[in-house]
């Protein structure tokens, strides 16, 4: 177990390096800097801004001074933009918004998608079956992008049932059509892979040895089949998690929810690097944590897997 | 994109359906075509054809291409012209009809959406085509090259596919377009950049299967060059997983190009995409212009559809498992 902890952060530091490297590079090779205007500055100024904001040193020592303000104050710098907000007061302003509903559409994917996929499974070739199937396939075709509208038109718009954005302090009212939108294309996706994985291993020859020894199916199931059959299911949350926090771009959007998304796209549009830069980074650092987990759930659960 | 790796879904009904015809399959072979071996591709057209909602949905989507390619020859407006006479009044005056000449109606500035539809459609395939192709290619090399060699090349070559797949790519890929503009031809070279890693692991993987086989062998032992063996003997061996791999590919291209758009990151005016004019339709869909969603709302829609059953189709038609 140790070791693959060992080897899987040795796999995750390398990744964080990546990602910091490429994305500040990239930023450094934009034309034009954060301060470029269309009234342009006097040289001085530019040059004491620049001062300020450490952009006169060479590149490695601003990458440097960059990483160690991070590891150990987890201080993500100034906004070029908006002189008067750091990144981390946008980040703890869109943070915890972007986390509730990606929370939530979490819990419901996987509390929905999972035994929906169970049950299908084990009622192969039924009514339920086929509904969990065209489901499915159905929400597949409908990525968050395309629900979200639909999702207003309809309960919004037509049936004036819930407000069609906003954040109110998350109350449930403005969560539901968000979670709905981000989480259909992921429960359908669980659903299609515990179904697939379920029948996989309901059909392999210890489940037929289980069952000829004449446990009842029940135990057969719940003994037997069910923790195999979830290692697909776990590979999956990590490509989920990251797949709901880049969809909660979408969801901050259309839904005017202010979470990091809104950031994101807007310091993209304005070319605000240092909160897209604080932004990837913490994603990135989020999504390589959590990446590590899954795969030591991975590991906890298979046997199979030594290191 | 992974998401569209599917393990079975509704395969097993296929399964259930190609067990049925199993007998009838032998039938059809039995007294003429018993001598005539069939090559691969043969078999798997048959298989594929005799999946129906697969050759459907083939069908469909060839009528979609069709449409990208030539549907502006029909079309009585530029994508850019503005309607002067709509202008302002797109509720009332801007909704489908053939007498304007707007088949599907106007868009919000008055331009007309057939025009725009059909743009739109063409780069999103294309970002889905050229997508899947460039990633086939260098992804088929990469992990042809990596599993062949194997050994300590092989070791660090995965391991910076590990590291790669691990970032969050479409972060990276909206900090690429902002640094280096919006345009699609960033959007083609973003998405290259990243798209190849899993079909690098797939190839790798069969081509791990395949390189103890004794046409290899063989090849080795009348001193065939490494280089010729995978390009020759490796990779033609590889087509059939990679054009399913590619084939389920596709779609994820194509969403992530409509997401990159849809956040108005992606595309630029007076170009579009079907993300970029979902975006757009979403938008003013509260004036009750309804016509400016359904329209790449459904061509999106049911192209994914579509994605969906040919790639099922034709990951049946060359399952090795089934034969």
């Amino acid at each position: 177990m140790l070791n693959l902890i060992v080897r899987r952060v040795a796999i995750a530091i390398p990744t964080l390096l990546i990602i910091l490297v490429i994305s500040f590079l990239l930023m450094h090779a934009a034309p034009g800097g954060p301060f470029t205007s269309e009234k342009p500055l006097s040289p001085q100024v530019l040059a004491n801004i620049e001062a300020k904001y450490g952009l006169d040193q060479p590149i490695h020592k601003q990458m440097f001074n960059y990483t160690v303000g991070i590891l150990t104050e987890f201080d993500f710098g100034p906004s070029f933009k908006y002189k008067d907000r750091t990144v981390n007061e946008i980040i703890a302003q869109g943070f915890p918004v972007t986390m509730t509903y990606g929370v939530w559409s979490f819990i419901i994917a996987v509390f929905f998608g999972v035994p929906l996929g169970l049950i299908a499974a084990l009622r192969q070739n039924t009514r339920t079956d086929y509904f969990a199937v065209s489901f499915s396939i159905a929400a597949s075709v409908l990525p968050n992008f395309v629900m979200a509208p639909l999702l207003i038109l309809v309960f919004t718009l037509w049936l004036g049932l819930l407000p069609g954005g906003g954040w109110n302090d998350g109350s449930w009212q403005n969560l539901v059509l968000p979670v709905i939108a981000l989480s259909t294309s992921y429960t359908a996706e669980l659903t299609r892979l515990t179904r697939a994985s379920l029948l996989e291993v309901l059909r392999s020859n210890y489940i037929r040895t289980a069952r000829a020894k004449g446990l009842p199916e029940l135990k057969v199931i719940l003994r037997h089949a069910l923790k195999p059959a979830m290692l697909p299911v776990i590979t999956y949350l990590g490509p989920m998690f990251v797949g709901l926090i880049t969809g909660s771009f979408i969801i901050d959007s259309i839904f005017s929810t202010g979470g990091m998304g809104y950031f994101f796209v807007n310091s993209a549009l304005n070319r605000d690097y240092s909160v897209m830069l604080g932004i990837t980074l913490l994603v990135g650092g989020l999504v390589v944590l959590f990446n590590l987990i899954v795969d030591l759930a991975y590991g906890w659960l298979d046997p199979q897997i030594r290191y | 994109m992974a998401g569209w790796i599917r393990k079975s879904g509704i395969k097993l009904m296929i399964d259930l359906k190609a067990k049925k015809n199993f007998n009838f399959y032998n039938f059809e072979l039995a007294p003429d075509d018993e001598m005539k071996g069939r090559s691969l591709w043969v078999d798997a057209r048959i298989r594929y054809a005799r999946n129906k909602m697969a050759t459907i949905c083939l069908f469909i989507l060839i009528l979609i291409c069709i449409f990208s390619i030539f549907g502006n020859l029909f079309a009585a407006y530029s994508i850019e012209e503005i309607d002067w006479a709509i202008l302002g009044m797109t509720l009332e005056k801007g909704y489908p009809s053939f007498e304007t000449g707007h088949y599907f109606g106007t868009d919000e500035m008055g331009r007309d959406l057939y025009a725009r539809v059909v743009q739109g459609s063409r780069i999103s395939l294309s970002v889905g085509f050229i997508g899947a192709i460039i990633s086939t290619f260098v992804g088929t090399m990469y992990g042809a090259i990596s599993g062949y060699i194997g050994g300590r090349l092989d070791g660090l070559m995965m391991r910076i596919v590990d590291i790669l797949i691990a970032i969050p790519f479409m972060f990276i890929l909206i900090l690429f377009l902002v640094v280096f503009g919006r345009s699609i031809l960033m959007i083609f070279v973003g998405i290259a950049l990243f798209s190849w890693l899993g079909m690098a692991r797939v190839a790798r993987g069969q081509t791990m299967t395949l390189k103890n086989k004794e046409f290899i062998e063989a090849a080795q032992a009348i001193g065939v060059s490494q280089f010729t063996i995978v390009i020759r003997h490796i990779v033609p061996n590889l087509l059939g997983i990679v054009i399913v791999y590619g084939s389920l590919m596709i779609p994820g291209f194509i969403m992530a190009e409509s997401f990159i758009s849809f956040l108005g990151l992606g595309v630029q005016e007076p170009n579009t995409s079907w993300g970029a004019l979902i975006s757009e339709g979403a938008g003013t869909m509260t004036y009750g212009t309804f016509w400016q969603l359904a329209f790449p709302l459904s061509f999106f829609t049911v192209t994914m559809f579509c994605f969906y059953f040919i790639g099922d189709g034709l990951r049946d038609a060359f399952d090795p498992k089934d034969r």
